[in-house]
């Protein structure tokens, strides 16, 4: 790590004040962002702790949720609010992570947080299009078992490793943003960009701009919903696969569903077309699979990762199945 | 503002880049928490912060300004060993013991999650305040310590015996 400066934000304005000149970067609970820097992936001159800013969780008017960035994953999780109404949400941050670290990451830190690919890690040894723009990419023709399947580029095949995204993408999240300029929301599935040529600018966030608060619509009470991850081990373990899903049925037909994808994409994955696929049919595992391979007719599939293909359509009719059954929401 | 570790007020580093791992080791010479990867990954280095478990490897010290910070060097009082400690003894919780401290620390912030009725991913039903205690709770839960003697089972049971004698 190289030296740097440390200062803890008093509020919003502070924060944004003293990173206004993109010089220092935010800290939250530091769970990725440390690491990152004693990788020398990052290294910032100026540290900005944001832990102090808002953590609370409270209704909105409209019956929804409205989240501090800085509260911790854990306190997100164990919210009676969070548990009744958004369990799709509970369980994705359950599913991330140890009980340690989800102590200490925030809700602003987790959106932001950066690949786990391990060439982006290897500074020494490996190519990099994300870590220096223009340098190649040793992914994709090396071990790429945990790459992307949709979305990725001919620059960068990374995935975002986050769980709680996908069920925020799911859910129609807004992440609310402060910077000297003022205020602005941007909807969670614009907040990260896809790669095409430029894989090391990951979100629309400008310089400086600020995570302040992620805010959930209300819930619908007639959907049910959850959350699946399948990886290499039982847990702590990123994502192979992953799959938020909330379905509202009447009878056998389906109304609508909300689904989105991790592990296979440069970004939290909100399939829209096995939505569109899903809308009006009946509730079968016929109707689940045509869905799924609906959104995955675009797969590029990499030597390492063919297998993604199978697994998120199997895994996504399994989800709907289960939640058509009834099982645990 | 001091920090608070182990009941002794200490002050916090001026260097911001040090962690709270190589503070508590480099600095004050509690070596009872360990490096095992110094990156999140094994558990090795977990330690109670306010009485909640962390990782101290990716803590940096100059955050924890004020906070009580409790070690394995901590836990025990006036010489005797804390129950989970002589519960790791009974049950051979350890073989090597290297990842010992970080698992003790850990399953004692874990019994106070659950207290709260913090759920986790296996919990079946998330609305429910008793969340339950039973083997696969146990191990989700401590799935972020890593030992690779493997003593996992001795691990399990010395947890549930602690926990089922004091109770939720």
């Amino acid at each position: 790590m190289i030296e740097l400066t440390y200062a803890r934000a008093a509020d919003p304005d502070d924060a944004v004040r003293r990173a206004a000149d993109g010089t220092g970067r935010y800290l939250g609970g530091g769970t990725n962002l440390v690491d990152l820097m004693r990788e020398t992936v990052e290294a910032p001159s100026a540290l900005v702790d944001v832990t102090g800013l808002s953590r609370e969780i409270a209704p909105t008017a409209d019956g929804g949720l409205m989240i501090g960035a800085a509260a911790r994953n854990t306190a997100v999780a164990e919210h009676e609010a969070v548990r009744s109404g958004y369990p799709m949400l509970a369980r994705a941050i359950l599913a991330g992570a140890s009980a340690q670290i989800r102590n200490m990451a925030t809700v602003g830190g987790n959106l932001l947080q950066r690949t786990r690919c391990t060439y982006f890690y290897d500074t020494d040894g490996s190519r990099c299009n994300k870590r220096t723009p223009g340098d190649g990419c040793d992914a994709i023709e090396g071990f790429n078992r945990m790459h992307a399947i949709l979305g990725a580029s001919t620059a960068c095949v990374a995935t975002h490793p986050s769980d709680m995204c996908v069920a925020l993408a799911a859910l129609d999240a807004v992440v609310h943003l402060r910077s000297v300029s003022g205020e602005r929301t941007v909807d969670l599935c614009d907040l990260h960009r896809l790669p095409e040529d430029r894989p090391d600018i990951e979100t629309v966030l400008a310089p400086g701009e600020l995570i302040t608060a992620v805010e959930l619509p209300a819930p619908n009470p007639a959907e049910r919903s959850t959350y699946r991850k399948v990886r290499d081990r039982s847990s702590y373990a990123f994502a192979l696969v992953s799959v938020a899903a909330a379905l509202e049925l009447d009878g056998d037909a389906i109304v609508g569903a909300r689904l989105a994808l991790g592990g296979i994409a440069p970004k939290p994955w909100r399939a829209r077309r096995a939505e569109d696929a899903l809308r009006g049919e009946r509730a079968t595992e016929a109707t689940f699979l045509t869905a799924a391979d609906a959104e995955l007719a675009d797969a590029r599939p990499l030597p390492g990762n063919a297998f993604k293909v199978q697994l998120a359509r199997r895994t996504l009719a399994a989800v709907l199945q289960q939640l058509t059954e009834g099982e645990r929401s | 503002m001091p920090m608070i570790i182990n009941g002794r007020e200490e002050p916090v580093p001026g260097d911001a880049r040090v962690s709270l791992l190589d503070f508590l080791r480099e600095h004050l010479e509690l070596y009872g928490s360990k490096k095992g990867c110094n990156q999140g990954a094994c558990g090795a280095c977990t330690v109670l912060v306010d009485g909640e478990r962390v990782l101290s490897c990716l803590a940096l010290a100059v955050q924890y300004e004020g906070r009580e910070v409790t070690t394995i060097e901590g836990l025990s009082a006036g010489g005797s060993l804390h129950p989970l400690q002589q519960a790791f003894i009974d049950h051979d919780g350890f073989q090597c013991g290297y990842c010992t401290p970080g698992q003790i620390c850990s399953a004692v912030g874990m019994v106070d999650e659950l207290r709260r009725g913090v759920p986790s991913y296996v919990t079946d039903d998330l609305t429910g305040t008793d969340v339950g205690f039973g083997h696969d709770e146990v191990r989700e839960r401590m799935s972020g310590n890593l030992c690779r003697c493997g003593a996992y089972n001795g691990i399990v049971d010395a947890i549930t015996d602690v926990y089922a004698e004091q109770g939720a």
